[in-house]
């Protein structure tokens, strides 16, 4: 692939700062999205009754729309910033990509067509998809972003054919597992946080036994991409750049103390903390590249050969620098007046 | 059929249905915060009772527009990645933006609406409801701005194999996509007051709710009255600049072949791909003054394009025809209604049919955009790229079953979503506290 950019020019600095900014978008798509993904798995293990269903809907029914559109964020700016790379990511995982879409569109419906029709079976056609629909999009990010960290067969035109079969292979599985056990784990905890009885002591009871589970999975997840992919190569090259292994690690023991300490609130914001270190470390680990080759990595779309413009990337810094902070302010604000337990007033829909 | 062929009927199939929902999310949303607002202001809570009804109609409406958006903006990379790596530069931080500066505000604040009747005040409440509304028109001017780059690509230049940016202002102040945001956003005004006067009409034929509906009905009619003028004015205005911006566009809509001054319009046309099978009763002069305003203008005929950069004929003169030809109908159809609002009940005629005139304006609207999208062939940036060679390099198989799936799904989830809409609807507002568990 032809650069476009000079290393160390303005260009490169801008492209670099929109990277981290790319791996920053998704880290957040994953806390955010990855609970509300994790509750609606969770619906079929941990709800006994009618009003325990409404209660999981619930506590997530005012967040899920607001979540989503971090991925809508993240996709967009993958086009705008990167727009070689988004053509590349796009098409390259064309049927996987679909598949997501696909269940996004039935989860986001179930929100809004469960309730309106009083029928068991209805009710209980859009449980499953509700369910369906939740955890497949976990498996699928998964097996996307572990085909991403271990590289993607382009050819010198950076156009790849993988094939939803091709993505499933061992380490793509296993990126799609650690995904759904990650975001089960995060569902669990901010059930927690919005529930109350029985169903808040049986979250609490599930996620104490998913820690482990987690912890094993991520060092299995650490020591498999040692072996099977460069993603430790900038480590290797920079030892200093592990201490952003500290944000995961603290995460996760932080998770299961303040679990024990029954403070929800910041047990859940450990795990944050760990879903945001986790997707940090790996996004680190393929800079400069966006999409990396493998086996010829020569052929990776990096943010030299895949950038905007120098004036698309500053235009879209100041749009970034404005906006970001008020959305996060009236989405801190919405969590804020919302996310309380939910009492008999929260049950409508 | 080959990649392109399926990449664009995938891509109509997506744009379509999503474009069901999105005009009534346009012009209800501002319509119930207008409710909202005579609440406060009045602290009746008759209007407190219409917003919430028609919000609950709203709600089903949105989600569906919402969800198929995703798919849309993902599609540029899945299908067509070619052209997403060429215009990137400009078209990928539109949508961009967006994402953060409007789409955010809408998806965030819908969830606060739905669950924020108790929580809030009804002045907080009300505000949200603005913010739903404002936000939802905002993220259309810039979808609009986006698309109006396709339509008239400006301030770039082609450097390192693609278009780059290179003046921000003259993209945002692009004339093509502020006359497409007059005439889609008054459209959808359009279609909301249709459509409360639609529902609103049924309910009164039946005698429920009366006071309810009649209320609902002199707002719909009223708002439909008005944005029927509106869009049909824009519109005239949208035809002269077409004469600039996109020449064949213009003349396949009239499916207008010899260049001519004094051109005329021809009410009878049988149109072909390549001249006309049949053409009478000509209107002297009426083409030249929709393209020009001058009753002697010359008019550039198809035959004086290259065949390979002619748009479909027959479609885009189709389509045309049926958007003016309904355009016609909508304000004969709310003035009658806004004359009659005080005694609807000596026209049950006029009350039956209303509810069958609720798709109309949705017709209305797909005809304008196949209008827009099918006259801009072939090209997919007028001028700049050529829809052949903005498909992605992927296989038939996986667009072939990605498009079966696609359809298959949405054709369930529409049908369900219109008819949880209708069951709504014809529910009326009398039990207005919410579903329980």
């Amino acid at each position: 692939m032809e650069t476009l950019m000079e290393t160390g020019s303005l260009h490169y600095y801008l492209a670099m700062v929109w990277f981290l900014l790319w791996g920053v978008l998704w880290s957040v798509y994953f806390i955010l999205d990855g609970f509300d993904l994790g509750v609606g798995s969770l619906l079929p293990v941990l709800a006994r009754s009618e009003a325990e269903k409404r209660a999981m809907y619930n506590a997530t029914g005012p967040f899920w729309d607001g979540n989503e559109v971090w991925l809508i964020a993240a996709g967009g700016v993958t086009f705008a910033a990167f727009p070689y790379a988004y053509a590349q990511m796009f098409s390259g995982l064309y049927t996987a990509l679909m598949l997501l879409l696909f269940t996004l569109i039935v989860r986001g419906v179930s929100f809004e067509f469960r309730s309106k029709v009083d029928h068991e079976g209805w009710k209980k056609l859009w449980d499953t998809l509700h369910a369906l629909c939740s955890f497949l999009p976990a498996l699928l990010l998964g097996v996307a972003f572990g085909n991403i960290f271990q590289g993607i067969p382009l050819d010198e035109t950076g156009f790849s054919q993988a094939g939803l079969f091709g993505l499933l292979n061992p380490y793509g599985i296993a990126g799609g597992i650690l995904f759904v056990t990650i975001f089960l784990m995060h569902g669990a905890l901010w059930l927690c946080i919005r529930t109350t009885g029985d169903l808040q002591v049986r979250a609490e009871a599930l996620a104490v036994k998913l820690w482990p589970g987690v912890v094993v999975l991520t060092v299995l997840f650490l020591a498999y991409s040692a072996v099977s992919t460069k993603l430790f190569t900038n480590y290797l090259v920079y030892p200093v750049l592990f201490v952003i292994l500290a944000l995961p690690v603290a995460g996760l023991v932080l998770m299961r103390s303040y679990l024990g300490a029954k403070k929800y609130w910041m047990a859940w914001a450990a795990s944050c903390l760990y879903i945001g270190g986790t997707a940090l470390f790996g996004v680190i680990g393929i800079f400069p590249a966006i999409i990396p080759s493998n086996p010829n990595p020569a052929n990776s779309l990096t943010i030299m050969n895949s950038a905007s413009s120098p004036l698309t990337l500053q235009i879209m810094l100041g749009v970034a620098l404005v906006f970001v902070p008020i959305v996060i302010g009236y989405q801190f604000w919405a969590y804020k007046t919302f996310a309380t337990p939910l009492t008999d007033d929260d049950m409508h829909y | 059929m080959d990649v392109l062929m399926l990449s664009r009927l995938q891509f109509a199939a997506a744009t379509m249905f999503h474009f069901i929902f999105v005009p009534l999310t346009l012009g209800l949303s501002v319509l119930i915060a207008c409710m909202e607002t005579q609440y406060v202001r009045t602290g009746n809570e008759a209007y407190r009772d219409m917003a919430k009804f028609w919000g609950k109609i709203f709600l089903v409406n949105f989600a569906l527009g919402v969800v198929t958006g995703i798919t849309l903006e993902f599609q540029f990379g899945t299908n067509w990645s070619r052209y997403s790596a060429y215009v990137g530069d400009i078209f990928g931080s539109l949508l961009a933006i967006e994402a953060t500066a409007a789409f955010f505000l809408e998806s965030t604040f819908i969830g606060v609406w739905h669950f924020g009747w108790d929580k809030l005040s009804p002045k907080a409440h009300a505000t949200v409801a603005w913010l739903v509304a404002g936000a939802s028109n905002l993220s259309a001017i810039w979808i609009l701005i986006a698309n109006g780059f396709m339509q008239n690509p400006v301030g770039f230049t082609l450097r390192n194999g693609r278009a780059e940016l290179t003046d921000f202002f003259a993209v945002i102040a692009n004339k093509y996509a502020w006359l497409e945001f007059f005439h889609v956003i008054p459209a959808s005004l359009l279609l909301a007051g249709f459509f409360i006067m639609g529902i609103s009409a049924w309910h009164l034929l039946r005698k429920s709710n009366v006071d309810f509906f009649k209320r609902s009905f002199t707002l719909g009619v009223t708002v439909a009255l008005i944005f029927s003028v509106v869009t049909a004015m824009e519109g005239h205005i949208h035809g002269n600049n077409l004469s600039v911006t996109q020449p064949a566009k213009l003349a396949a809509m009239e499916s207008h072949w010899e260049t001519q001054t004094a051109a005329p319009m021809n009410l009878l046309v049988i149109p072909g791909e390549d001249g006309n099978l049949l053409e009478a009763l000509p209107l002297p002069g009426v083409l030249s003054f929709l393209a020009y305003n001058d009753f002697n203008a010359e008019v550039k005929g198809l035959n004086d394009f290259p065949k390979e950069d002619r748009p479909p004929v027959v479609l885009t003169f189709l389509s045309f025809r049926l958007m003016v030809g309904l355009g016609t109908l909508f304000p004969l159809l709310a003035g009658f209604g806004w004359l009659m609002r005080k005694r609807l009940d000596d026209f049950p005629l006029y009350l039956k049919v209303l509810p069958y005139c609720i798709p109309l304006p949705y017709i209305a609207i797909w005809a304008g955009w196949t209008l827009t999208e099918v006259g801009r062939q072939p090209w997919i940036v007028y001028g700049l790229m050529r829809t052949s060679d903005a498909v992605s390099p992927v296989g038939t198989g996986e667009v072939g079953f990605s498009l079966v799936l696609m359809t298959v799904l949405y054709s369930l989830l529409g049908a369900a979503g219109i008819w949880l809409m209708i069951k709504l609807a014809k529910k009326g507002p009398e039990d207005n506290s919410p579903i329980q568990v």
